[in-house]
Order: structure tokens, then C-alpha cells, then sequence
């Protein structure tokens, strides 16, 4: 089949011309009432997505039959390649990210439209068109600037560049796709809150059918963060998990505006108040989840994911940005005033301190904004150029978080409109006297840091909290713990687990800079050496020939207390295709600490400079955020979200 | 009144655009110094290997690249394999150790091997500070007479080589 490529950017350019379609039709129809118009939305959806699907099906058997004919193929991938990592490299590099981005948003249209026959009957092809009106902008960018189908004819070369080693791992075949999920995910949020301005039914319904699907985003985008840190965490080799990176932030920022999306929806329905910011709240996600992808791909940053970056392409996705973000930012302004809420609260009612989780959280996404694009605008305005790095976000980030936190436990025991302070302050102070002597306690065994105290106390109190919330829902005289237990909906099991998340988190983060350790030795075959309890024994190293690099193995063997733990092998790799060394550290995980070892470079007489460290509870970090991510995902599968709603 | 409120998120986003429209095609990596053409400023630091204090004489009588580095800058461990490569290939590199602890640097040097021909100690960064960088990695460009030529913020590889390549 060598005309497969070729087919493959046919059906993409038919994919546009569907999305263009799926842009125009139903929201003509909308405004004329022209039934025939609305029923459009469907299969024109059904159309685009499995159009954009084939492509990229295509471009991935492309990838697994090494057809080096065309350029993006040829420039990520190599023959000797393993098949795993020649399927994810399709998301390797620009074009196929684009790709897999738009096939995502496709994909997410489709469910949409397969569940939107219970959405009233104007609604759900609204929604979709607004949908449609981002994938023609997408396609347009991928098909314009950015075909990942160009042919490198008649002079295709013999082999690939090869994929960049760093991404050649099982971290990046999954963190892309999830991360992209998230992102994209929250288009949906975004089309039903354009939906809600144009029709002007800003009413409590929006917030109700957007909730589950704003879940199931930002629970993709929880996975996709945590999974991108831990690869950083084994892949970089110097065992940090975050790095304020303007691209890591630009995951970030929209996962900080997601999470007060989530709350301020939950308000919305409920008690329909914050109407319109919680219109703006989601207009703001998803021009996060945008601004992300244009800050990667524009290169207006510099950063340690560098991809190749090219002007043209930034034109293209700003002026889509400037057009997206801007045209529903302006329907905001005319529409979203003209919107009014009825209802009161009072102080210590839910509505007031989900209020302040939204206001913590968005001064949060402001913050890792503002660090993020500092340096630009600093430049911009011609004052020279800055860079702004991890003192800043640790110093302004991490106090307000943990404000945030401290809320976090209250908030879930306060009742609609109102709640009783007394019974607020009783049911809190137990918890809270616990968890700032416990905390203490640990502390005695350690020296005294306190801010790390406080924010152990934090995280101590947030999970007792929890706990006691929890209790005093399934306590009863008349029933058994269990039956009380079961009868508890999901949704409130989804909260708990999330916020739990969070506690487990903090704790990982906490110990982890607080109780590691960390040793730079140079070890000749056959030496010992103690790091905080353990011995790490170095025998040697030998060579090793893997698929597409030679290495260096290190075998180092490790002992606590005299009894053997583990054997690690940490290795130095050198890629043939790019002559590029890459440090692969060898990783011992526990569930208390990690520990990780990566080569230096060879010294003479067979020793090798080795860096050891011993990581205190890290898995916690990425454990939080699996337990926070089934959170979101139990949520969205509350019963209450199946029943049909009638129109 | 209240209405022009709703507006504030619009004029917001908007005057990010500009900015990001200025910024488009920036070499982000391109940072134009004042000292270029400039002779080098006066300095007293402590050379790594004798311990001892030296100035301005002691730098090459060759044209030879000036290398900001620190063991706390992850990228500077992104671009020793390829400093330790020009080195071999004859290009003479005179290091700055810079707002570091030498002990840490020592070993650094020990493990994935020594680059410069020179190093010398910035332990409280004054000579950083006169050189006018922002941070490290950043490598200059001077002339046997001592003149800089060129700056070059972020890490050197193959393809900044090329560039520096044609001040030496």
C-alpha cells in the first residue's frame, strides 16, 4: 500500500471539511429553527471523528512498517526501533502530537454526541458544533503548517534519525495520551459553556450535564501530570519530580482552573449561584489547556522539553487562539452580564467556602501565570530579559496551597445556605489538635523544621477530617456501619478519595524533601560505601548491547543491616542513530522510600562517579494523584449522572 | 457600569496577545549583552587548582570561550559531555565556577571529567555580576586581546557551537 500516506491526508482534509460543516450547519440551524439543520450535529460528528481516527490510524502503521518515505516518520523513528516505542512515537514529536490532539478532541465529540440524546433538543448540536468549531481550527493548523504526511520523494533515506532517547520510554508512550485527554477534555465543559451563552439558558441545567464530563477530564489530566513527574523523577536522572517548567506549569495551570471548574459547578447546580463565573471559570480552563499547547509548540519559552519550534506555526496558533479565546470572551461580556442570581447565602454556609476554593485556586493558576509568562512580558516591555524559577513558585505557590488545603478539611462538613458555627468548630477541633501533636510527635524525630511541621500538621488534619466526616455520615444506632456505608452515593465517595489524594500527596512531598539523602561518590569495583542505612556494594560493570544502544551496566548490590535488598543496575546508554548518551538510573521503589541510583561518568582504573539517593516517601506523590484521579472517575459515575433528563 | 466588568477578562486576554505576538520568533536563547567589544572586566578569583588568586593576565593568550557554571544548574550537567568534546577538540574553555561550593565542584569535575582549562572560583558571584549574566549555563565568546565578542545564555551544544564558532 504505498499510497496509504496519501489516504491519510485525504481523509484528514475531508475530516476538515466535516468539522467545518459540523461548524456552520447546526448553529445556522440553531438561530433560523431549522430542525433539518440541528440533526446535522450527529453524523457529521460521527463523520469527522472516524475520518481523523483512519488518519492517524494510518500514520501509525506508517510508523510500524518503517516508512521512511515520509519526513515525520523518518525524522522519529528508526528501524531498530522497538515496535512500543515506534507506535508512540507517532506522538514523538510536533506534528503527531497535533494529531493525536485533535484525534482526541474527535474522539470526545463522538461520546458526546453517542450520550447527547439526553440533552434537550437544541442544546446538544450547539454543543457540538462549538466542538466543531475548535477541530476546524486544529485541523486547519495540522493541514497548513503542520501535515504530519509530507514525503520525503524521491530521495527517501535508508533509515530514521531516530526517536529522542529521553522519549523513548514507557512514561512517554502513556503521558502524552492522557495528558491530551485532559486537556481537550475540558472542550466539553467549554462547548456546553459557549452553548449556555448562545442559547442564554444560563440556567443550573448546563452545570449538571457538564459536571461528569468535567470530571473524567481532570481525572485524565491528574493521571497525565502524575505520570509525566515520575518520568521526569527516573528519566532525568537527578530524582527531582517537579521543576516548574513553563511546560509542566502549562499542564498546571489548567488542572489548578479544572479542579475550581469541578467546585464551582458543583455550586452552579446545586444552588445556582455563580452562574456566570462559573462560565468563565470554564471558558478560562480550556483557554489554559489551549495556552499550554500554544506555549509548547510556539517555542516563545525556552524549556527542557524543547521541541522544534518554528514562527510560522506560532502565527498560525496564536491568531487560532486570539480567535477562540477572544470571540468567547466577548460573547462572555455581552451575554454573561445580563445574568442574575437569586439566591443568598450565608458566611458559613458550603457556597461561601467552595467560594474560597475557587478564589484560592484561581489566585494559584494566576501565580503559576504569572511565573510562567514573566519573563516574556518583562521582555516585551523591553526591561530586559529574566528568568523565573523554582524559588519563586516555591515561596508563592506552596503557603497558598496550603490554605487551600486547610479549607479542603472544613469544607466538605458544611451544610447548603448555612451551617452552624459551633458545629463547625466541634466537630474540627479534635482533628485538628490531633494532627498538630501527631505531627509534633514526628518531628521529635527529626530536626525541627516548621514549616514542614505545619504542613505535615496540614496534611495530618486534612486526612483526619476526612475521616470524621466520613464517620459521622455511617454512625448510627438503628444501622450497621455497612449498610450506612453502601448507601453513601458515589459521588461523595469520588470527594473523599480525592481530597484524601491530596493529603497523600502533601505527605510525599513533605518527606521527600525533608528525610532524603543524597551521596556523589566515586566507587572502583569492589567498594562499599554507607548511605543513610544502606550499603551499596559496587562490583563492576559490564557491557550490554540493547536493540538501538550499547550501555554500561553498573551492577551495584545493596544491604541493610547485613541482609541483601536488592541488586541495581544503573546504566549509561549511547543511542547509535543520534550518538546521544543517556544516563538510565536504577530504581529500588518501597513504599516508605525509593532508592535510586544513577552513573556519572567513568573515572579511571574501572570506577565510575556514582550518585545515590535515597528518596522518602516519593511513591506517595504519584500515589495521591492515582487516588485523586479515582476520585474524579467515581464521581462522574454517580447514578444520578445516567437519568435521562427530559427536554 | 457593572457591565464593563464582564469586559475585563477580553482586554486581559488581549493585551496577552500582543505579547505573545511580539515575542513570536524571538531567538529566546539570543541574549545581546552591553560588554560586547568590550575588553573584560577587572577581576581577582581564586583559581581551583593552585589556590591562589589570579587576574585578568592569567586568561589564554588564544581566543577561548568563557563557561558560567554551577553544580546546582541542571543544565549545566546537560551541556558538560559536549564543553568536555570541544575540548577535545582543541577549543580551549576557561570556566567560572559560579555561586557554588567547591568542594561539590571539585567532585564534578571528578566524575564526568574536566572541560576547562582554567577554573576559577565566583564563589559570592561578583564576577558574575560584573559580566552582567542572569544565570547559568552562559558561555562568552573572547578574544586573545581579551575582548568579549559574543554571549550565548543556555546550554552549548552542537548547534550553538556552530554560532560561537565563527567569533572564535
Amino acid at each position: 500500500m504505498m499510497m496509504l500516506p496519501e489516504i491519510g491526508h485525504y481523509a484528514l482534509i475531508l475530516a476538515m471539511m466535516f468539522a467545518l460543516a459540523l461548524a456552520v450547519l447546526p448553529m445556522v440551524g440553531y438561530l433560523q429553527r431549522n430542525a433539518i439543520l440541528l440533526v446535522t450535529a450527529k453524523p457529521l460528528t460521527y463523520l469527522m471523528a472516524t475520518l481523523t481516527c483512519t488518519s492517524f490510524v494510518i500514520l501509525a502503521i506508517a510508523f510500524a512498517q518503517d516508512d521512511f518515505s515520509i519526513l515525520y516518520v523518518s525524522q522519529h523513528s528508526n528501524s531498530l526501533l522497538p515496535i512500543w516505542y515506534k507506535i508512540s512515537a507517532v506522538w514523538g514529536g510536533h506534528e503527531g502530537s497535533l494529531l493525536l490532539w485533535i484525534t482526541i478532541l474527535c474522539i470526545w465529540a463522538a461520546t458526546l454526541a453517542y450520550k447527547s440524546d439526553s440533552l434537550p433538543n437544541s442544546t446538544g448540536p450547539v454543543v457540538l458544533s462549538v466542538l466543531g468549531i475548535v477541530a476546524t481550527g486544529f485541523l486547519a493548523f495540522i493541514l497548513f503548517t503542520s501535515s504530519p504526511f509530507i514525503r520525503l520523494l524521491p530521495d527517501t533515506p535508508a533509515d530514521g534519525v531516530d526517536l529522542n532517547p529521553l522519549l523513548q520510554d514507557i512514561g512517554l508512550i502513556v503521558h502524552p495520551p492522557m495528558l491530551y485527554m485532559g486537556y481537550v477534555g475540558f472542550s466539553v465543559a467549554f462547548a456546553f459553556a459557549i452553548a449556555a451563552l448562545i442559547t442564554g439558558n444560563l440556567n443550573a441545567s448546563w452545570a449538571r450535564w457538564a459536571r461528569p464530563w468535567t470530571n473524567v477530564s481532570w481525572a485524565f489530566l491528574t493521571l497525565g501530570i502524575a505520570l509525566g513527574s515520575w518520568w521526569a523523577y527516573y528519566e532525568l536522572g537527578w530524582g527531582g519530580w517537579w521543576f516548574w517548567d513553563p511546560v509542566e506549569n502549562a499542564s498546571l495551570m489548567p488542572w489548578l482552573a479544572g479542579t475550581a471548574l469541578i467546585h464551582s459547578l458543583a455550586v452552579a447546580e446545586k444552588r445556582g449561584v455563580f452562574k456566570s463565573w462559573t462560565v468563565l471559570l470554564a471558558i478560562f480552563t480550556f483557554s489554559l489547556s489551549l495556552l499550554g499547547t500554544f506555549l509548547v509548540r510556539s517555542g516563545v519559552l525556552t524549556s527542557v522539553h524543547a521541541f522544534a519550534a518554528d514562527p510560522t506555526r506560532g502565527v498560525f496558533i496564536l491568531a487560532l487562539l486570539v480567535l477562540i479565546i477572544g470571540s468567547s470572551l466577548l460573547l462572555y461580556a455581552l451575554r454573561a452580564s445580563q445574568v442574575k442570581s437569586q439566591v443568598s447565602f450565608g458566611l458559613t454556609g458550603r457556597e461561601s467556602w467552595l467560594l474560597i476554593n475557587n478564589i484560592l485556586l484561581t489566585i494559584l493558576t494566576l501565580t503559576v501565570l504569572l511565573g510562567t509568562l514573566y519573563p516574556l512580558i518583562f521582555d516585551a516591555l523591553n526591561l530586559g530579559k529574566i528568568s523565573v524559577g523554582a524559588p519563586y513558585f516555591n515561596a508563592v505557590f506552596s503557603p497558598i496551597a496550603l490554605l487551600l488545603i486547610v479549607f479542603m478539611g472544613i469544607a466538605p462538613l458544611s451544610k447548603w445556605h448555612n451551617t452552624k458555627g459551633a458545629l463547625l468548630w466541634r466537630a474540627s477541633a479534635l482533628p485538628a489538635v490531633l494532627a498538630v501533636s501527631l505531627s509534633a510527635f514526628v518531628f521529635t524525630f527529626h530536626s525541627f523544621d516548621w514549616y514542614m511541621w505545619l504542613s505535615f500538621a496540614i496534611a495530618l488534619w486534612l486526612f483526619f477530617m476526612c475521616v470524621r466526616d466520613w464517620l459521622d455520615k455511617v454512625l448510627s444506632k438503628r444501622q450497621s456501619i455497612w449498610t450506612r456505608a453502601r448507601k453513601l452515593p458515589r459521588h461523595y465517595y469520588g470527594m473523599q478519595l480525592a481530597h484524601l489524594g491530596v493529603a497523600v500527596s502533601l505527605v510525599g512531598v513533605i518527606f521527600v524533601s525533608l528525610n532524603s539523602t543524597e551521596a556523589v561518590v566515586r566507587m572502583a569495583p569492589g567498594e562499599r560505601v554507607m548511605v543513610g542505612d544502606y550499603e551499596f556494594e559496587f562490583l563492576g560493570t559490564r557491557h550490554v548491547e540493547g536493540p538501538n544502544y550499547t550501555a554500561d551496566t553498573a551492577v551495584i548490590n545493596v544491604y541493610q543491616d547485613g541482609q541483601s535488598v536488592a541488586q541495581m543496575l544503573p546504566q549509561k546508554r549511547l543511542y547509535q542513530a543520534r550518538r546521544q548518551m543517556m544516563t538510565e538510573a536504577a530504581l529500588n521503589p518501597g513504599f516508605t522510600r525509593d532508592l535510586y541510583i544513577s552513573l556519572g561518568e567513568p573515572l579511571d582504573n574501572g570506577a565510575w562517579g556514582v550518585r545515590i539517593y535515597i528518596k522518602s516517601f516519593v511513591r506517595w506523590i504519584w500515589l495521591g494523584g492515582i487516588l485523586m484521579m479515582a476520585g474524579g472517575l467515581l464521581a462522574a459515575w454517580d447514578k444520578r449522572y445516567r437519568r435521562k433528563t427530559g427536554a | 457600569m457593572k457591565k464593563l466588568l464582564f469586559f475585563i477578562p477580553l482586554i486581559a486576554f488581549i493585551a496577552l496577545g500582543v505579547v505573545f505576538y511580539q515575542q513570536l520568533g524571538k531567538d529566546t536563547e539570543y541574549m545581546p549583552s552591553a560588554l560586547v567589544g568590550q575588553p573584560m572586566p577587572e577581576f581577582k578569583l581564586v583559581d581551583m587548582a593552585s589556590d591562589s588568586v589570579v587576574s585578568n593576565e592569567a586568561m589564554p593568550d588564544e581566543p577561548y570561550l568563557l563557561n558560567f557554571w554551577a553544580t546546582w544548574c541542571p543544565s549545566c550537567s546537560a551541556e558538560h559531555a559536549y564543553l568536555g568534546e570541544l575540548a577535545e577538540q582543541g577549543v580551549n574553555i576557561v570556566g567560572i565556577d559560579y555561586k557554588d561550593e567547591t568542594p561539590a565542584a571539585k567532585q564534578w569535575l571528578v566524575e564526568r571529567g574536566n572541560p576547562y582549562s582554567l577554573v576559577l572560583l565566583d564563589e559570592m558571584g561578583k564576577f558574575g555580576v560584573d559580566m552582567g549574566i542572569t544565570g547559568a549555563p552562559e558561555t562568552f565568546v573572547v578574544s586573545a586581546t581579551g575582548k568579549i565578542l559574543y554571549r550565548h545564555q543556555g546550554v552549548v551544544n552542537e548547534e550553538v557551537w556552530q554560532t560561537l564558532k565563527e567569533y572564535m
